[in-house]
């Protein structure tokens, strides 16, 4: 059966790319839908939901449209959450391969390395290395890529170090490719599919990191984001609980759709494992 | 002997590793913009530069970098961890004033999701397929989904806003001055807000682990033996499957220790929960460093007691990581 059908067996996992398609299209129709900046108050303040059509989910403090926020809170959760697995992915991929393929005091050292990354709590170590670089896009995207490599390192290594000693990497080594060009083109391609699997669900995880930082005040000052739209509501909690409930509900399914996704290609790349998952 | 060999391989790594997290963090303040004198003098209203550089001075921020390393590491040795630049107090002080709220708000929230999750994740295998192995698993997929200081809000809303039955924040009620075994339960009224929010992103991924570890021991040939032999199926689920199931659970849960102190950050800040979690918070805030650089290195301390105890429990609960070695 091809990939495609199997990944379309899995009833979940359409039901989470069906929602992340919403999700996308939001993000990038954000300006047409809002064409003004959802930093600006349109309407009265502390508007309920459900009350006036044209601001179907509220305003808050400042009249400021909750759904705008919520559209442009797309963009940047999975701005976000796409670019710093992306640098994540490729650290750990460059660190895995290094340690699987040579082995040895290489592997060692690098594999020390990556355990001792694993020991600091990665929240923690975001949060402080975003407030230490001042929060911006960029510093928020690598705090995040910088704790998480590490499962990926782990998972990419172990697959080399079986991979190499297997028959056709061992042609490659007699027809006199180099170390690099048989880790690129022969064992990289046959270790992909755990790793693409790894890498959806660390978009997930990133999109929650991100949104906490943001909730605690560490986002981006000049992008709106989901986070900051529940932690600037924090105090409003008793008087106006929609400023909260509505950009919870968004991260909520857009990481649990990501999350199904991240399911339906582990079941549908690796059919074997499926009875056991079941 | 074996076993003292052991212990003394890991506790020469656990040194490491806790040396490399100051280190590390050490360097990374350097990097910081701005550094504590000007923002302590800018905030005292004194911005001359004499006043700046006699703080600077008094604080040791004159010296090369790799001078104000050692001397500090040669301080932890002894035992100190400097003053705070904004208090005036000892960091030690600081840090054991707070350290216990955490502890107990991050020890319950473990045992909790451990707990709880390994009792869903029994049951939704020993019943799979059925609607409440469904169920469970649903659930589990959106806890799991759900970032944990959302959880904590919408919990605040239901249960203190709307039903009143919980405290919103704070360990202890202000000005009740409660002693004996009164504050203890008035501490253990404000403890289950914090615990179960902060437990339940655990327990999502407690519960699927333990549901794939006991799916995956159900289809060994022993549990065919067993069952072949007519053992009840109660049994086979309590004493052969689960017995097996529940270590890589284990391993999991004392690899994510740390994690839970990451969750504390959050956790403290939406409860007021006074512990060390929102220490850390505030002095990065303030650019407090020596108090910034204390939590850290009892953190770490922390965590790696928490695996290095794990490690010893295995080699009495399972004696095959002896032999794998």
């Amino acid at each position: 059966m091809s990939f495609f059908r199997r990944y379309a067996q899995n009833i979940g996992a359409l039901i989470g790319l069906a929602i992340l398609a919403v999700v996308v299209f939001v993000a990038l129709a954000a300006p047409i839908l809002y064409p003004g900046s959802p930093w600006q108050g349109v309407a009265e303040p502390l508007l309920p939901p459900f009350e006036d059509p044209a601001y179907p989910l509220g305003t808050d403090l400042l009249g400021r449209d909750i759904a705008a926020g919520i559209a442009y809170g797309a963009r940047v959760s999975l701005l976000i959450g796409i670019i710093s697995t992306a640098v994540a992915v490729v650290i750990g991929v460059a660190i895995g391969a290094l340690a699987g393929f040579y082995g040895g005091r290489v592997d060692d050292m690098l594999m020390r390395f990556t355990e001792f990354f694993q020991t600091i709590p990665a929240f923690a170590m975001a949060v402080v290395l975003v407030a230490i670089f001042s929060p911006n896009i960029t510093s928020i995207t690598l705090a995040i890529a910088v704790v998480s490599w590490p499962p990926v390192a782990r998972l990419v290594r172990g697959e080399f170090l079986s991979l190499r000693s297997r028959e056709f990497v061992q042609a490659a080594v007699v027809v006199g490719q180099t170390g690099p060009r048989i880790m690129a083109t022969q064992i990289l391609p046959n270790a992909i599919s755990p790793i693409i699997v790894t890498a959806s669900l660390m978009v997930a995880t990133a999109i929650l990191t991100e949104s906490s930082l943001s909730f605690l005040g560490l986002g981006d000052r000049n992008m709106m984001s989901w986070g900051f739209m529940i932690g600037a509501a924090r105090t409003m909690l008793r008087e106006a609980w929609w400023l909260s409930v509505f950009p919870g509900l968004a991260i909520l399914i857009t990481v649990l759709a990501i999350n199904l996704i991240g399911e339906g290609l582990n079941d549908a790349m690796n059919p074997h494992l499926r009875g056991r998952k079941g | 002997m074996k076993t003292l060999e052991f212990l003394i391989q890991r506790l020469v790594k656990a040194v490491i590793v806790v040396l490399g997290v100051v280190i590390l963090n050490f360097l990374l303040i350097q990097l910081a913009p701005g550094d504590p004198a000007s923002v302590l003098a800018g905030e005292a209203g004194a911005g001359d530069e004499q006043f700046i550089a006699q703080l600077r001075a008094q604080f040791g921020l004159d010296q090369p970098v790799y001078v104000q390393l050692w001397s500090y590491l040669q301080n932890i040795l002894s035992g100190d961890l400097g003053y705070s630049y904004r208090n005036q107090v000892p960091v030690a002080q600081l840090i054991m004033e707070r350290l216990p709220a955490t502890l107990l708000l991050t020890g319950s929230a473990f045992i909790f999701s451990l707990i709880l999750g390994v009792v869903l994740g029994v049951l939704a295998a020993y019943k799979r397929g059925s609607f409440g192995d469904s169920l469970i698993m649903t659930g589990a997929l959106i806890f799991y989904a759900t970032p944990l200081f959302w959880v904590a809000l919408m919990a605040v809303l239901v249960f203190s806003i709307h039903l009143d039955l919980l405290p919103p924040f704070d360990m202890e009620t202000i000005g009740a001055n409660y002693t004996g075994w009164a504050r203890v339960v008035d501490i253990a009224h404000h403890l289950v807000l914090p615990t179960v929010t902060l437990g339940l992103f655990f327990t999502a991924v407690y519960t699927r682990l333990t549901r794939a570890s006991m799916l995956e021991v159900m289809n060994l040939d022993f549990v065919k033996t067993a069952r072949a032999k007519g053992v009840p199926k109660g049994r086979i689920i309590r004493r052969h499957v689960l017995r097996n199931a529940i270590l890589p659970v284990f391993t999991f849960a004392s690899v994510q220790a740390g994690q839970l102190v990451g969750g504390a950050v959050l956790t403290e800040t939406v409860f007021a929960w006074p512990g060390i979690g929102r220490l850390m918070f505030d002095a990065l805030m303030q650019r407090d460093y020596p108090v910034l650089l204390g939590v850290f290195l009892v953190t770490a301390i922390v965590v790696v007691l928490v695996n290095l105890v794990t490690d010893l429990l295995y080699r009495f609960v399972d004696p095959r990581i002896e032999t794998a070695r």
